[in-house]
């Protein structure tokens, strides 16, 4: 009898496990920018899907690198062709968590600070990150941002000696994404 | 009570795994219901040229390529005339991406001082993903017209005897990241030739490739057989061209050795008076700019 009684509450727990507070979005956005003394670089992709589960903080997000658009076309295809190489590494993705998942109250609308930690993963290489970021509890919606930076050189992304003036080493890359209740 | 643990331990392993693939279980369900894009072939070439001649690329939408063709003379002329470093062959141009689809251009030659124009419609787009067409498919509308004084002051000359046209089908394909290639079945159609023997419409058959060496740098040849029997006036041969792109930032540098001295089709095709065998061969590099005249959305 306890035998069967400890079944039932373990898959209990499990469904309920299963049976998360997902929010999703495909639309969400994503920027990045590097300025140096000869180069301002920017671009904007606005196809970021992503997925957080707010029951156990996990926390996902994906974009594909040849969407990002750039204000020079030709800026485009070199990063594309000969920096982040698209066509071998077509997306960019993150897998990790909210570790301060339980600080934040879907019920209240508010700002909440979010940690995030977890693997990015960028032309092909993986680092794990740990930045800071914030959600925004807002009429059922849950609005995620954070900026932060990265290093070319930690995703070996190399810059030839030719350009190594005009692009900075450092990237900041701004995420801004919004999502809503997934139903499933 | 063996029984009990045993299902205990299944419990928690189950919910470890749970846990562990619970980020890739996300991950997937974005992968899952993702509608695929129309993945679009970049760079097949470089640039609008695979050495002298049209490739199957145009410059970007509301892009301007700014293009400088210089020929030196022929290697075969000698000391005297220090193997052709004394003479240049210029051609300027500008070329425009109205759409991802219509280019148009238009150059000056210092051959004849021949003023040149052109639109480069691109049919079919090579692309995987939601859409997949294996080829690129180009076609190119050209008209040069030569302003020198008349050679002959003395006959009645007309203005459509300057003129000449060429059309082509630039069929390309990017065969992965190192290698394209392109055919080309050419028509040029000249008004007025020296002799009744001499054929107005000419017919040539383009080939060109392009490999890619390092990230910037490629290697690329391109060839344009001349059907026989269709110049007999004076020496025409096929053309053959074979260069180097090098590849840095805003600018795309070729540096090439060709045996046709003109710089538009209608010329390439038509006037290669001299072959590589005979050292009628010319040193030439072309420089392009790209400028942005219409910026995306984001950036206005």
């Amino acid at each position: 009898m306890k035998t069967v009684t400890l079944f039932i509450a373990g898959l209990l727990l499990y469904a309920c496990s299963a049976e998360a507070q997902r929010y999703m979005t495909k639309s969400g956005n994503i920027k990045f920018y590097s300025d140096s003394r000869m180069e301002k670089i920017e671009a904007y992709s606005h196809v970021v899907s992503s997925i957080v589960d707010m029951t156990t903080g996990d926390f996902v997000f994906k974009v594909p690198m040849k969407s990002f658009a750039f204000e020079k076309a030709l800026m485009q295809e070199h990063f594309n062709e000969n920096y982040v190489e698209s066509e071998k590494y077509p997306n960019a993705t993150f897998l990790g968590k909210v570790v301060n998942v339980r600080e934040i109250n879907l019920g209240k609308d508010g700002l909440y600070y979010a940690n995030v930690t977890g693997k990015l993963t960028i032309h092909g290489i993986t680092k794990e990150i740990s930045e800071k970021g914030s959600f925004e509890v807002k009429e059922g919606k849950l609005i995620g941002k954070s900026r932060f930076n990265v290093l070319l050189e930690d995703f070996n992304i190399s810059i030839p000696g030719a350009v190594i003036l005009n692009i900075s080493k450092s990237i900041e890359i701004t995420v801004d994404v919004t999502l809503e209740k997934a139903t499933m | 009570m063996k029984n009990r643990i045993f299902i205990l331990l299944a419990i928690t392993g189950m919910m470890i795994s749970a846990t562990a693939t619970a980020q890739d279980d996300l991950m997937n369900m974005l992968n899952k219901d993702e509608k695929p894009a129309i993945d679009y072939v970049s760079a097949t070439f470089k640039t609008t040229r695979v050495v002298i001649g049209h490739s199957s690329e145009n410059p970007p939408k509301g892009n301007l390529l700014f293009l400088i063709t210089h020929h030196f003379g022929a290697l075969n002329t000698g000391y005297e005339n220090l193997f052709g470093l004394k003479q240049a062959t210029i051609r300027l141009g500008l070329e425009y991406g109205v759409t991802d689809w219509l280019g148009l251009g238009v150059g000056l030659n210092t051959l004849r001082n021949t003023w040149d124009g052109f639109l480069k419609v691109k049919v079919l787009r090579q692309s995987t993903g939601a859409k997949r067409m294996p080829l690129t498919m180009t076609l190119l509308a050209s008209t040069a017209i030569y302003t020198t004084r008349w050679e002959d002051q003395t006959r009645k000359n007309y203005l459509s005897s300057r003129i000449s046209y060429a059309s082509q089908v630039i069929i390309a394909r990017k065969f992965g990241e190192r290698f394209s290639f392109q055919i080309a079945p050419t028509y040029v159609h000249v008004n007025l030739v020296p002799t009744a023997e001499d054929h107005n419409n000419i017919f040539s058959l383009g080939g060109g490739g392009r490999f890619k060496i390092s990230q910037r740098v490629s290697v690329n040849a391109e060839y344009y057989y001349l059907f026989p029997g269709q110049i007999k006036s004076r020496p025409a041969y096929s053309s053959f061209s074979t260069g180097v792109d090098i590849e840095t930032g805003g600018h795309v540098f070729q540096i090439f050795l060709t045996n046709s001295m003109g710089e538009n089709m209608e010329s390439i095709v038509t006037e290669t008076a001299g072959t590589w065998f005979n050292g009628n061969i010319f040193l030439g590099f072309n420089i392009s700019r790209i400028f942005t005249v219409v910026k995306p959305k984001e950036f206005k």
